[in-house]
């Protein structure tokens, strides 16, 4: 039984994984662009629709998320390990839904037309601003790095269950099945 | 241990990716901050072209674009418009000089919720042709210290490195310059692509083309001239009557420099008048909402792409890097003031 073996659920696993994919390789390219002339924009023509595809996903990640079962912590995980793994988890679900809305409210402050590919454009979601459009732009910048060092104190934990305690934390997320110890011994 | 290394493999690349190490490189920051220390900080205003006065009115497309781009520009019909005259130069408050190279900056609101930005300058090329050379230009023509003037001898040398600009700098200086804004061509420089219907690209550059008449501008400044006299002629000029120009699309030929802004493309390619700009209202910056528009080169609508052209993708980064410091900045009245404008 797949329930059984600890697993997230397997939509779950794959939104999990494209996400991660998806956030790292925006920061990568957030940093990257800013700091860039001549790349700028070709790195800013991708930034702005990954960045819809990412709040969309965060969209479909909530209501997945509101409607699945989680697999229960395992035991080698203490109270406070379990209280900060939840805590870093809304975190990370409020950072996905943020960074994407304050980009695009500040693209409307800054008077910019927030453009996707060819001919779609999405309209601006908060009035022109000269000084909302500053306190944003300065927020993104922000929350990119706090998404950063939260990613990888996610990342550090899981690598540490993993590696030192070996309690095969990682498998509950693993792309493909995997049939814990336990239920190995009751087939 | 390994987790370490890890972790802070990870972060160094992402700093890496920022630029955190290499911190030589000429970046946006750099560029914007060599501005600063040429021309003074001046809180609030564009880091370049920094006095201007913003202007508005339409522009009515004869249909011959068409065939050229799919841009809503170009059907028949008219589209607002507003801009901005400038001079270039990160000075506000400078005085008007005949030889101060002029600006025209537009915004095209198309009907589809589209928008074309561009700036346009009244020099037939531009002086240099990547980043790193404009940001050279730049550092070799700040004035020193001792003397308030750039130091001949940097010039000197920036130009024997860059035979380019000499060459783009002579066409610069003998091309006449017209009594005022209003009577100025004003050219995009840099190549860009237009894309009609078909799919079919066409290689471009384009040109504002005055109605006004061109009059030579008299090398000293006119008798009891103010410090804005080209200024105070364009809202004097806009007052009395619309002012307009003909935006001429000027084909590009296989084997036209896409990517060098220092060569001209030779004077026989077809031209093509697709419409009539007409600008009939100005405004102070202090009073406009065009003051907070960042007129970044690469805001084209669908129909109009960017090409090789270095110069662009540096242009839209340095001038985001502008727009960005200034909006969070106290705003200092323009040089152009409403009361000159009348508004």
């Amino acid at each position: 039984m797949a329930k059984n073996t600890g697993q997230f659920a397997v939509l779950s696993r794959i939104l999990h994984w494209l996400m991660a994919a998806m956030l790292l390789t925006m920061l990568f390219i957030g940093v990257a662009m800013v700091a860039s002339l001549g790349n700028y924009h070709r790195l800013v023509a991708i930034h702005l629709p990954l960045g819809i595809m990412i709040l969309i996903l965060a969209a479909i990640r909530l209501v997945n998320r509101m409607f699945t079962t989680l697999p229960p912590f395992p035991p080698t995980m203490s109270r406070r390990e379990r209280f900060l793994a939840s805590a870093s988890e809304r975190l990370l679900y409020t950072l996905m839904f943020a960074l994407p809305l304050v980009g695009w409210g500040m693209l409307s402050a800054g008077h910019y037309p927030v453009v996707m590919f060819g001919p779609v454009h999405l309209p601006p979601i908060l009035p022109a601003d000269p000084m909302l459009y500053a306190v944003l732009r300065k927020t993104h910048t922000i929350l990119a790095y706090l998404l950063f060092v939260t990613f990888l104190f996610h990342l550090g934990t899981v690598l540490f269950h993993t590696l030192i305690i070996r309690d095969r934390l990682l498998n509950r997320m693993a792309l493909w099945p995997i049939r814990s110890t336990k239920a190995k011994k009751q087939n | 241990m390994v987790i370490g290394v890890v972790i802070l493999g990870i972060a160094g690349l992402l700093l890496y990716a920022g630029g955190w190490f290499t911190p030589h490189n000429l970046s946006p920051a750099t560029m914007i901050n060599t501005f600063e220390q040429v021309f003074g900080e001046h809180p609030g205003f564009r880091r370049n072209h920094a006095k201007g006065v913003c202007i508005s009115g339409y522009f009515e497309g004869n249909g011959r674009g068409v065939a050229l781009s799919k841009a809503g520009v170009f059907p028949p019909g008219r589209i607002p418009v507003i801009g901005r005259f400038a001079l270039a130069g990160g000075e506000p408050y400078q005085t008007d000089a005949a030889h101060t190279v002029r600006s025209m900056a537009l915004l095209f609101k198309l009907p589809d919720g589209d928008e074309w930005r561009t700036g346009i300058n009244n020099i037939p090329v531009f002086p240099v042709n990547t980043a790193q050379a404009f940001y050279d230009q730049l550092l070799a023509s700040t004035p020193d210290p001792a003397t308030g003037r750039p130091d001949p001898a940097k010039l000197k040398t920036f130009l024997a490195r860059h035979p380019e600009s000499a060459k783009a700098i002579q066409l610069i200086r003998n091309n006449p310059v017209s009594s005022g804004f209003e009577n100025s061509t004003f050219n995009s420089l840099n190549a860009f692509r237009c894309i009609n219907s078909q799919g079919v690209v066409a290689p471009v550059r384009w040109s504002m083309l005055p109605v006004q008449p061109f009059e030579a501008i008299s090398s000293s400044p006119p008798e009891k001239a103010g410090q804005n006299y080209l200024f105070d002629a364009l809202i004097a000029s806009i007052h009395s009557h619309p002012l307009q120009w003909h935006l001429i699309m000027v084909l590009g030929q296989p084997g036209d420099p896409m990517d060098d802004a220092t060569i001209p493309w030779p004077p026989e390619r077809p031209q093509v008048d697709v419409g009539t700009l007409t600008i009939d209202q100005v405004q102070s910056e202090d009073a406009s909402p065009v003051r907070d528009i960042n007129f970044d080169p690469l805001v084209l609508p669908n129909g109009i792409a960017g090409s090789d052209d270095p110069l662009l993708s540096a242009r839209s980064a340095a001038y985001a890097q502008s727009f960005t410091r200034r909006e969070g900045e106290r705003k200092e009245p323009s040089a152009v003031s409403t009361a000159e404008t009348g508004k």
